[in-house]
């Protein structure tokens, strides 16, 4: 079952793997376009897309630090002070591309940070990732002291709100980031080590894998989508403040395991995670289309969050005492 | 001096250096560089605030030494502090109230626990998804709104005073002496040990684990409908984010305190210990004027500090 007998399984496995969620999101469009109207609309169509484009990124990095048996939690706070730093440094300079570098070199750095925790001073990943987030979360907060940035210029937020042939760019940046996740994660040897790793960590470092090296990349690349995300987070609002990023970590999460990677490391697909992305952005929209309270929201993410737990654990039937 | 500190051997007087000293050191900078640290009214004032950190710290030091974990623990606090104020305010009494939130907290300890214990799900993951299922709900029931007028017999049990004592403080020193109790003095405490250190040996020496670990979390969620009481009274209002995040400076009070994460070894003076460093910490940056989002900057340093310490006693 693991990629590493598997090494250069076809994209047809990909498919396999995937293929009873995709069931899952074709019931749940089903469903949904019984119940309202407004669903089988393009313009409702294009924006689920656009949402799911957003957790997806976000998550696509993430995929890969669950890969390896950790977990990431800062990403949602990530977001929020890269979103912060990339608009001040736009209201600041006037300039959408360096405030963009500012989101995502403040993503990469906070990654970086969270990896050297992890493999330079070996603290468990769940606690070191939750204690960034609250110290993160706390920095963004000082650094905006309350106050909103809004009003960003048109070519910064086409990245979030903008088209091309009627397709909203996101979409196309979450198909660019499938690729590029599949085939780092399938085809290269760094990928395969990743899998390795979250495998059986001793077995991976005694067979010659550099396990620092590449934790410290997976954390690294997770917290640079975060960078990416909150760009586009930031675009699609057109406004920061100290708690953008808040309610993005849960989802974000959520996506990775109904997309089927387990937390314990080892088992799992970025194409899952982009179909997580799906069937959680679905459940979402559909509340809205039945103009059911926002304030729901977490509820229900949380509740699908404990669903997804329980289903990786029951169908791997592996004990979990330690997480 | 061991004769005097034989009776008192469950507080672990031999392990106090760590936390002590850190508490010293850091009460004597802030006395030399702020003026209002060292004032009676000021040391009351942590002792009260600490009051509610310490109600969530102690339950959490049982359950981290069950190798598991509560984040959900400051949204179920804020959850019960909305409802207490609901109950208080439509029915004016304030045992009601309080039985609302008890009941609140332990029944999401027990689903905590049950989730843990039965289905055997990674605690950390599954509380984060408690905490959205509780902060989702106090949302959902004060549509993000404050609900005040909680009345003066809430109030009382934050600003009042017994005998002179502040009822806080009071309230407080029982939960410690309750805990340390059942840590220290009964089956359900050695078992608590035994969870973390060796739970297959627990169950095949017959003992109900599962039972007990839903128990620990169930003492955690109840000790949060506790401290709901307190919060409210403080804020004499129920607010739909009042204490979210507030599991945070728990964890931190209790790894400060020396329980590890992995061992399943704990030590609940310690804990009180990481609970008035934290709220040192808090006071003194706030007499300072540096403000809370910073204070939660320099708590996750200490985390790590605490955490540090740790891996080095470990490797020597």
């Amino acid at each position: 079952m693991t990629a590493l007998t598997m090494p250069r399984l076809a994209l047809s496995g990909e498919l396999r793997a995937i293929g009873h969620r995709l069931l899952a999101v074709v019931a749940l469009c089903t469903v949904l376009s019984l119940m309202s109207d407004a669903f089988l609309t393009t313009g409702n169509i294009l924006n689920v897309l656009r949402q799911a484009a957003l957790v997806f990124l976000l998550a696509s990095g993430l995929t890969l630090v669950i890969l390896t048996a950790g977990l990431d939690l800062s990403v949602g706070a990530n977001v929020g002070l890269s979103a912060c730093l990339a608009a001040s440094v736009i209201q600041a300079t006037g300039s959408a591309f360096l405030g963009a570098a500012a989101g995502l070199v403040s993503g990469c750095a906070i990654g970086l940070g969270n990896g050297l925790l992890v493999t330079a001073l070996r603290l468990p990943p769940f606690i070191a990732t939750y204690g960034t987030l609250w110290v993160i979360h706390g920095l963004t907060y000082w650094f905006m002291a309350g106050a909103t940035i809004h009003g960003l210029p048109p070519a910064f937020r086409a990245l979030g709100s903008g088209y091309w042939l009627s397709v909203p760019i996101p979409v196309y940046l979450m198909f660019v980031f499938l690729a590029i996740g599949i085939g780092f994660a399938r085809y290269t040897t760094w990928g395969q080590e990743i899998y390795a790793i979250g495998a059986n960590p001793v077995a991976a470092r005694l067979s010659g894998v550099p396990v620092n090296r590449r934790l410290a990349l997976v954390y690294t690349v997770s917290g640079a989508m975060a960078g990416l995300a909150s760009l586009i987070f930031l675009a699609r609002l057109n406004s920061a403040e100290g708690d953008i990023g808040e309610p993005l970590t849960l989802p974000a999460i959520a996506a990775v395991l109904i997309g089927g990677t387990s937390l314990f490391g080892g088992v799992g697909t970025v194409s899952g995670t982009l179909v997580g992305a799906l069937i959680l952005t679905l459940v979402l929209n559909g509340m809205n289309l039945l103009a059911i309270d926002a304030n729901w929201q977490p509820l229900v993410t949380g509740a699908i969050l404990i669903i997804a737990v329980a289903l990786d654990v029951l169908t791997r039937g592996r004990d979990g005492a330690n997480r | 001096m061991a004769d005097l500190t034989l009776p008192l051997r469950g507080f672990g007087w031999e392990r106090i250096p760590g936390a002590a000293y850190m508490l010293a050191v850091l009460s004597a900078s802030f006395a030399l560089v702020s003026n209002g640290f060292v004032d009676g009214t000021n040391l009351a004032n942590i002792g009260m605030q600490s009051t509610i950190l310490l109600l969530l710290a102690l339950p959490m030091t049982l359950i981290l030494m069950t190798e598991g974990i509560d984040l959900s623990m400051g949204a179920v606090l804020t959850l019960a502090s909305v409802v207490l104020a609901a109950v208080a305010v439509k029915t004016g009494s304030v045992s009601l109230a309080l039985a609302g939130a008890l009941a609140l907290g332990a029944a999401f300890g027990f689903a905590n626990g049950a989730l843990v214990a039965w289905l055997k799900l990674p605690p950390f993951v599954t509380t984060l998804g408690t905490m959205g299922i509780a902060s989702g709900l106090a949302l959902v029931i004060t549509d993000a709104q404050s609900i005040t007028g909680v009345g003066d017999d809430v109030v009382f049990f934050y600003a009042g005073k017994l005998a002179g004592v502040p009822v806080p403080l009071l309230i407080g020193v029982a939960a410690y002496l309750c805990t340390h109790w059942l840590l220290y003095q009964t089956r359900f405490g050695t078992y608590v040990f035994a969870l973390g250190g060796n739970r297959e040996a627990l169950r095949l020496a017959g003992v109900r684990a599962n039972a007990y670990l839903i128990g620990v979390y169930a003492f955690g969620g109840a000790m949060a409908g506790l401290a709901a009481l307190l919060l409210t009274a403080r804020i004499s209002a129920g607010h739909p984010t009042a204490a979210i995040g507030m599991e945070f400076d728990a964890i931190a009070a209790v790894a400060i305190g020396g329980t590890s994460f992995e061992k399943g070894n704990g030590w609940l003076f310690g804990t009180v210990l990481g609970v008035l460093l934290v709220g040192v910490l808090r006071n003194g940056l706030n007499l300072l004027a540096v403000p809370s989002s910073l204070q939660v900057v320099a708590i996750g340093v200490l985390i790590i500090v605490a955490l540090l310490i740790e891996s080095v006693k470990d490797r020597a």
